[in-house]
């Protein structure tokens, strides 16, 4: 996967948390998914296809979720239900959403958000995809996104 | 005037209503997705609509469509509210009838700034 596909994702997760969230994110170094896996406890999930085939994935720590989403809504969230299975979908949403317009003239469709809620859960994808994870830290903890992206 | 919130995501109704009700404007009817937007049209007076594009059921630039074939909405005034940012998308919905465009993520100035130029806010 070229890095030019990682970087829109990058900037549209830094964007995003800035704009809706107040959120100042700073990015790790971008690294080649390999076991063991990292585990989270909510991720937000994105399908990608068209042009170039995959997911995008935001996955979040417990408490970075529920920080997150008070953020995103504004007000105090304590625990996790639909209202954060929504919000963490809808911020997954617009990560995608922005950052596809910047994969180099792709023509990428997005599918409809779905939320993983499971403590320790690990995100896997079929095995000709090559993975990438950024992750990024915060003042309210640290998130990871995973770009699985492959070129038709 | 009342305004209608299309998206099928809550927490987005939520954000959108919110500001709305900072900017003074707080007769605001949500609707899910396309289809349920379209069916309470049918029965409820809506000044504006604030649209997402990406929904189940009927996706935002079907019920766009739907809207300007439908002689009793066409003063309906729409602004698209979309993570849809290609250039080509926000052709595509302007050809298609809407009125002006927002991409998320949005503050609430950028959408007090657009019912401003729409004369909607002073």
């Amino acid at each position: 996967m070229k890095i030019e596909y990682v970087n829109p994702f990058i900037s549209s997760t830094i964007h995003t948390f800035e704009t809706m969230l107040h959120t100042n994110l700073t990015a790790g170094k971008p690294q080649l998914k390999t076991e063991p896996f990292l585990t989270h406890d909510i991720s937000g999930i994105i399908g990608l296809s068209g042009d170039a085939k995959g997911s995008i994935c935001i996955s979040y720590p417990k408490i970075v979720a529920l920080k997150a989403v008070s953020r995103f809504l504004g007000s105090e969230v304590k625990i996790v239900g639909p209202d954060v299975s929504d919000a963490i979908g809808e911020i997954t949403n617009i990560i995608a959403g922005n950052a596809k317009k910047d994969l180099g003239g792709l023509n990428v469709s997005i599918s409809l958000p779905n939320v993983v809620i499971g403590r320790a859960h690990k995100i896997t994808c079929p095995a000709n995809i090559q993975g990438i994870v950024v992750p990024f830290a915060s003042e309210i903890g640290h998130i990871a996104i995973e770009i699985h992206l492959k070129t038709v | 005037m009342k305004i209608m919130l299309v998206d099928d995501s809550n927490t987005m109704r939520r954000i959108q209503r919110n500001a709305l009700e900072q900017a003074g404007l707080a007769d605001i009817v949500e609707a899910v997705d396309g289809k349920d937007a379209y069916e309470k049209l049918s029965v409820t007076e809506v000044g504006l609509i604030l649209l997402d594009i990406n929904m189940p059921n009927m996706n935002g630039m079907e019920l766009l469509r739907a809207i300007r074939a439908t002689d009793r909405f066409k003063d309906i005034k729409v602004i698209m509210c979309t993570s849809e940012s290609e250039k080509q998308k926000i052709v595509d919905a302007m050809k298609a009838g809407a009125n002006n465009y927002i991409v998320k993520p949005f503050t609430p100035e950028v959408l007090k700034t657009k019912l401003m130029e729409m004369g909607i806010l002073k």
